[in-house]
């Protein structure tokens, strides 16, 4: 598995950077940055959280 | 338990979709049917009171999934179907197109705008159809009232400022609202619309309008009357429980729920429609923000699926008013002032035991705010509202 961002759809709430802080980041704007494409274990977790929690839809987790 | 062969959720906005999705991502493998009244797919709310209104976006932007996307999902969505009754006891929802049986059913049928009963021919905005007839509005007028002075009325404002026109923001109270966190912004918030030239008038009552030539004239408590080319209305909403009158549920301001969700055996509710019991105060209360929407959302399919209980969900939301992004996380004390000068990017609210129970980002940088919000933490819970019970309707 492995995470796609899309910073076109992004709305910059941070839900992202919360809940995994060590796969996303915020630029100065906001919005989200990768920071790990691969989570694994706990990570890969808490990145599945972000995908459902993000408001606009601008997380996926690609096969 | 048994399994639930078919879950239908009604209402196909975020908190809908949001809770056919996670029901297939825990493993939920049975029949999912989603029920809206719009003719269009899912799409998010916030970004039409912001991107949309300025015309930053185009409005199909705010659909959040695909056809393809959904299809592959295997959820079947039913578009322009708005629910008419629910047979609670029987497991049958009604529909314009029909009875549709279930064995859980997730109603996410969010709220309305409230008429203001003086202004009948203001604009409103709720749909993404609203949000194009208000951005084309906005584009062509002179002038602009506002009337309401929450989120939405000040998002409004900044997007007329924008647009050039002269804009008057009118409300009841004597303080400016920015949803949960009541009024402890008005002062910020004055003066940030007050250094973008909008005309702020609190205290001020609307009691009537009337067609003219170039607009509409309104007529304030006053006696005094004033000519707008526009006039917006945005006093707030009312949960779309109208299709709920005739059934077995308990309806408040909302459908009434226990601290997880649930309404009745098989029947949950998220979002703007429900008001789930706070676990502090037992008190059932509305929550009008889409994050709240969503962590409901993946609470009850979650708990459908599995049978356990997701923790209380933490309000956030974030709005962008005259070019100053403005967060709020957690719970806010109307009674207690937020802690910050008034440079400060980061405000706190502290309950009386000192703890942090909420901050607001004021143009703050988002790492910034996210250290701030990990510091927050949920009032504690002296009892549940109701004796804790069997979850209904879990696969295991």
């Amino acid at each position: 598995m492995s995470i796609v961002v899309d910073t076109d759809a992004c709305v910059g709430a941070g839900q992202c950077a919360l809940v995994a802080p060590d796969v996303f980041d915020q630029d100065d704007d906001g919005i989200v940055a990768l920071l790990e494409p691969d989570p694994q274990g706990a990570d890969l977790a808490a990145a599945t959280r972000a995908v459902r929690l993000c408001p606009a839809r601008a997380i996926a987790l690609a096969e | 338990m048994t399994t639930p062969e078919r879950v239908v959720v009604v209402g196909a906005s975020i908190g809908g979709l949001t809770t056919a999705e996670t029901l297939r991502q825990e493993g939920y493998d049975g029949e999912i049917v989603l029920v809206g009244d719009e003719a269009c797919l899912p799409y998010t709310r916030p970004p039409l009171s912001k991107q949309i209104l300025m015309g930053e976006w185009e409005p199909g932007r705010a659909e959040v999934r695909s056809r393809t996307e959904i299809d592959d999902l295997d959820i079947e969505v039913r578009t322009g179907c708005p629910a008419i009754g629910l047979d609670v006891a029987g497991r049958v929802l009604h529909t314009s197109q029909g009875p549709l049986a279930y064995d859980e059913i997730v109603v996410a049928t969010g709220s309305t705008p409230r008429r203001h009963p003086g202004l009948p021919t203001a604009l409103t905005l709720r749909t993404v159809a609203d949000a194009v007839a208000l951005r084309d509005a906005l584009r062509v007028v002179g002038n602009v009232a506002v009337v309401g002075a929450g989120i939405l009325g000040a998002e409004i404002a900044s997007a007329a400022r924008k647009y050039g026109a002269e804009t008057t923001l009118i409300g009841r109270e004597d303080r400016l609202g920015f949803g949960g966190v009541g009024t402890l912004l008005s002062d910020r918030l004055a003066d940030l619309h007050a250094a973008y030239d909008v005309e702020v008038l609190l205290r001020t009552e609307v009691v009537g309008s009337e067609p003219a030539t170039d607009g509409t004239r309104v007529t304030f408590g006053d006696g005094s009357v004033r000519g707008f080319d526009l006039v917006v209305a945005m006093i707030g909403a009312t949960p779309n429980t109208q299709w709920l009158a005739s059934s077995a549920l308990t309806l408040g301001d909302g459908i009434i729920c226990d601290s997880a969700g649930a309404a009745a055996p098989g029947v949950h509710a998220v979002g703007d429609v429900a008001a789930w019991a706070d676990p502090a105060t037992g008190r059932h209360q509305r929550v009008e923000h889409q994050s709240n929407a969503i962590e409901q959302a993946v609470g009850i399919a979650t708990r459908i699926v599995h049978g356990t209980e997701s923790g209380r969900p933490i309000p956030l939301f974030w709005s962008e008013i005259h070019g100053t992004r403005i967060n709020a996380y957690g719970w806010f004390d109307p009674a207690r002032p937020l802690i910050g000068d008034a440079s400060a990017a980061v405000l706190t609210s502290r309950d009386a035991a000192d703890q942090i129970r909420g901050v607001v980002g004021w143009n703050a940088a988002p790492r910034e705010f996210r250290v701030a919000r990990a510091a927050v933490s949920a009032p504690s819970s002296p009892a549940p509202s109701r004796p804790a019970e069997p979850v209904e309707g879990a696969i295991r």
